[in-house]
Order: structure tokens, then sequence, then C-alpha cells
């Protein structure tokens, strides 16, 4: 269980901003979405505290700063699933989910029996067991989906960063990858931190939505706070409904032009 | 298991290559002999002190050397299309190759027709050092150009000063057409006149560059996913490509200069492996080295036997015969899955 804090985050790369002070803390266990227009700095916050980009201001654990200089420590603390990971079709399922170990085995040791004991457990709670074996270019996409999720379980961080964790997949494996998340860190009491395009199940899944555009955020709250059409008509130039169910879901419906 | 079995392979290529040859004892007394060289075992073999002469000066240094060098530019070409996640990457790819023929060049160059006595052979300091300071070249530019795109930037240095170092090459052989034939018979690769001062002259270089390179084969793995994600894992990687790259060039670079240019051995031995093995360089690596002794070995006897009495240069064998094969084996893996 760990809290993420983020104090006066900024991003630039090569003179252009990206991220523009971004401030924002989540408790331990939390699931924070960010949300907004494409380019708005979703990716750069995540990718700032994966350690893939120069940022100033911090970003800290447990309110411990994140070392630049060490990328094991920050690799057994923060879990990152890109966008469209590169996964090599012929490697096995169980040595791409031993990649995931790499930051707790010594440069140019082997991996120990904790470490295989790990992945096998990882593997038996995604139900990818029986996959161990096969090659990764065999999997189908939600399966795929599911081994990169596993390989960031193996990394034993309090902290996982998903980056458009659903953009490949149909409605069905959506929802069926924001479930594994969502009892992944009720189970682990992970601190999530997710890029999503999706409103509706952003909005469904997260405890809070952060609204970024153009590097700075505008909006933080609930669904029914930052899901509001005057709200996504002025940032994101959308002209959408905005439905509440009973249960307290928000769902956007976009609309379609009057004039056609 | 298999990494046994791949060992008696290796032996068993050792063994076959001390027997066949041109000149020298009938194939089956060879091994008799060797059964009697071991203490307290006497067995009547028939070879004769000449014969065995043969097989002891000329045969088992050139063996010895294939299994070296095969061994040598396997590991390094396995780990060259590992850091550059490049497939059809040898490991000449750095300037390796046309920085040793240059050097060679000017060897043959400045040593002509006619035959000095030089107190230490030259050929293959210079072309070892030909090798290095082109790969060293080629690191030093690449890699000013900032960190991002470090992989590209390197690889089309490495285009550069190949081009650079072929056309010094080729405008010192039109100066000299003489000597034409014996750089053209070097760039082929051979190892006929293998002694067992070439084998003490590259066994340091060839032993640490493999045990450097079968160091990093987990980190190689790593590798694979990319550069970002690799780095999200908390690997080092420019410290990874860097010691990589140098232990494979200083391991290629000694192969180079005591056997010139055979081509062919580094790309078709890693993939024939990652075929039959699965990709993982936890596999890769050990058994490319493996596997690339016996390639070599075997294939250096042809070269001896094909044109008798001359020499079949072994660069032309490996791909004669490797080709084929790996066209076949890429066929059956494609009907298989």
């Amino acid at each position: 269980m760990s809290t993420l804090g983020f104090c006066n985050l900024s991003i630039s790369y090569g003179g252009v901003v990206a991220v523009n002070g971004f401030n924002d803390i989540l408790h331990a266990g939390e699931w924070l979405c960010l949300i907004g227009p494409n380019g708005a700095g979703k990716s750069s916050v995540l990718r700032a505290v994966a350690g893939l980009v120069e940022y100033s201001g911090s970003v800290a654990i447990d309110q411990k700063e994140i070392p630049t200089t060490s990328a094991k420590w920050r690799a057994q603390n923060i879990a990152f699933v890109p966008q469209t990971p590169l996964i090599p079709d012929d490697m096995s399922v169980f040595d791409y989910v031993l990649l995931g170990r790499n930051p707790y085995i010594k440069h140019f040791a082997s991996e120990s029996t904790e470490d295989r004991q790990v992945i096998e457990k990882v593997l038996t709670r995604l139900d990818l067991a029986r996959f161990a074996k096969r090659m990764v270019g065999t999997l189908s996409g939600g399966e795929r989906q599911r081994i990169v999720i596993a390989r960031a379980l193996a990394q034993e961080a309090p902290v996982l960063l998903l980056d458009e964790p659903t953009a490949a997949l149909d409605i069905g494996h959506q929802q069926q990858a924001l479930e594994l998340v969502d009892d992944l860190r009720r189970e682990r009491g992970l601190t999530v931190v997710s890029a999503m395009h999706d409103l509706t199940l952003a909005g469904l899944y997260s405890d809070r939505l952060v609204l970024m555009h153009q590097g700075s955020c505008v909006a933080s709250g609930d669904a029914r706070t930052v899901l509001r059409s005057e709200t996504l008509a002025e940032f994101y130039g959308v002209s959408a409904r905005v439905h509440h169910e009973a249960d307290g879901t928000v769902v956007v419906i976009p609309q379609r032009s009057i004039n056609n | 298991m298999w990494f046994a079995l791949s060992g008696f392979l290796v032996i068993c290529a050792l063994m076959v290559g001390l027997m066949i040859g041109p000149a020298g004892p009938q194939w089956w007394r060879v091994p008799l002999e060797l059964v009697d060289r071991l203490p307290l075992i006497n067995v009547d073999s028939g070879v004769s002190d000449a014969d065995w002469n043969i097989v002891w000066l000329i045969r088992a240094p050139r063996v010895i050397l294939a299994a070296l060098v095969g061994a040598v530019l396997s590991a390094s070409g396995a780990s060259y299309q590992g850091v550059f996640r490049n497939p059809l990457v040898d490991p000449y790819l750095l300037g390796v190759a046309s920085g040793a023929g240059l050097g060679a060049t000017i060897v043959f160059a400045v040593r002509g027709s006619d035959v000095f006595n030089w107190w230490i052979d030259p050929l293959p300091l210079a072309a070892f050092f030909g090798a290095v300071i082109s790969v060293f070249v080629t690191y030093f530019v690449g890699t000013s150009f900032g960190k991002s795109r470090s992989t590209v930037a390197l690889v089309l240095a490495g285009v550069a000063v190949t081009s650079l170092t072929t056309a010094v090459q080729t405008f010192i052989l039109q100066r000299n057409n003489d000597v034409i034939r014996q750089v053209f018979s070097w760039v082929l690769g051979r190892l006929s006149s293998a002694t067992w001062g070439d084998v003490r002259l590259i066994l340091p270089y060839v032993v640490f560059s493999c045990v450097v390179l079968l160091m990093h084969r987990r980190l190689l793995d790593v590798l694979r996913v990319g550069d970002e994600e690799a780095t999200a894992l908390g690997t080092n990687i420019r410290r990874v490509r860097l010691t990589v790259v140098l232990a494979a060039t200083l391991g290629t670079a000694s192969a180079v200069a005591v056997s010139g240019l055979i081509g062919f051995v580094g790309i078709i031995v890693p993939h024939t492996v990652r075929l039959i093995f699965g990709a993982s360089y936890r596999r890769v690596l050990p058994l490319s080295i493996l596997f690339g002794a016996i390639f070599l070995v075997l294939a250096d006897i042809p070269s001896r036997v094909l044109a008798d009495p001359a020499e079949t240069p072994i660069g032309v064998v490996t791909a004669f015969f490797g080709a084929p094969f790996f066209l076949f084996l890429l066929r059956a893996r494609r009907t298989q899955s």
C-alpha cells in the first residue's frame, strides 16, 4: 500500500511543454484515471513516473521522492503497462512474464526459485498457467493484454501505471481487463494510475477522474463532477449528452450533428 | 540435457575433424593413437611419427581454431542481433569486417610479393587493430548524436565507416594490383595456415568474449521488449548495449585476425538454434557457442578435401552448405506451424 504524490511536475520535449505544473496526490489503493483529449499530457505523466522522460518537479511514493538514478528501485516500486507493448512473438509466456522479475535479479545472475514461484502464482491468478509454454505470438488480443498485466504483477510493485489498457480490445475484453485490474488492486492494495479515452469506462472503474488539457489539470473529482456536457464541450470540443443511471453510473453519449 | 548432448556433439565434431584430411594416417587409426597416448594405456595404432605430426601439428590446431572461431562468431552474431533487435545483423555490422580488411590490405601492399622475414606476423595484428579502430570510430560517432535513437545512429555510423574504409582499401588495391589475389583469398576466410601459435593468440579473447556475452544472456532477453520497456523494467540499456557490443567486437576482431572474413556463421548458427530450441537468449547464447564450433569444424573438412590438393575457401563452404540447410529448416518450420 503506497501513496503517490506529484508536486509541480513539468515535462517538455525539446522546448515544447507537454505537462505544466501537475499536482495531485493519490491515497494508497486509489485508482486515478487521467482523461483528456489527445496531446493533453496524460501519457507524459505516466511516462515520467515510469522514468522514461526527464521531468522537473517531483514524484514521490510514500512521500519519498523517486530517485532518478536507480532504475532498479523504480522498477521494484512502479510497474508500467505501455499502450502498445512490444511483444516478441517467439518468446514463451513464462519467459515473457519472467522479464517482470528483472528488477530483483542481480545483473549477471539467473532467476531464483523464488522468482519462479512468484511467476507461477501470477500465472495461476490470471488464469494463464496452461499457456506457460505457449509462444506469445499464438495468443489472442485479450490473452496478450493479460500476459502484459502478468508481467507488471511479477514486478510486485505497489504502483501500477496503465497507458490506454483497453485501446486494442473489444467491449467484452475491455470489461474483463478492467475488472481484473480492479480485483487485483483490491487484493494487493495497488495504487493505480491509468490514462483512458473511453469516458464511460473511466468513470465506471476509477475512484477519481482527472481531466487534463494542454498539460494541466482542469477538473478533478468523481465521474459526476468531471463528466459534464459543458466541460466536455469546452475541452474535447465534443457535443455529447451525459446520462446518469439510477445506480450512479455516468454514461457519455456522443451526439450526431443536427445538420446531417 | 540439450547442453550435454550438444557438448557431446562438439567432441564428436572435433574427433571427425582430426580424423579426415588429404594426407596423414588412415582415418580409423587416429582415435586409436589418441587412446594410446593416454597414460597407462597401450594400443598399437600403427601411426608413424611423421603421420602423427600431420595430425598434431597441422590438423589439430586447425580443428581447434575452427571451433574457437565458429563459437565466437556465432555468439557475437547472436548478441548483435539481440542488442540491435534486428535478425539480419551479423558480427561484422559496425565495421569489423571492413576495418580488418583495410588492415590486412595494408600489410599485403607493404609486404608486396617479396617475402620479408618479419619477426612477428603483422597480418593478424593489422587485421585486429583495423577492426577495433573502425568499431571504435563507429561507436564514437554513432553515440555522439545524443542518446535518442542511438541504435539507428550507430548502424548508420557503421555504414559510413564501412564505406570509408572500403574506399581506402580499394584505392590501395588499385595502386598495388599484384596483391589482389592474396587479399581476395583473405577476404573469403581461411584456416589453412593455422598453427598452435594462432590458437594461443586468440584463445584469451575468445574465452573473455564468450564469458561476457554468456553473462548477458538474460539481459538480452529483457532488451527484446524495446528500449523503453527494458528501462521501465529496471535495466540500464546503454550500459548493457555498450558492454555487449565491445565484448562481441573483441571476439570477432580476434577471430577475423587469424581466419579472415568467414561469412554466414554469425547469422545462420544463431537462427538455426532459435528455430530448433526457441528464441530465449538464455538458451540461444550457450547453444550458439556450441553449434558454432560444431558447424565450423565440420565446414572445414570439405574445405580441406574438396579440391585436394588446393584449399577451398571456408567462406565458400559455409555458404554453400549452410544456405540450403537453412532454407530447408525455414521451410520445415513453416509447414510444421
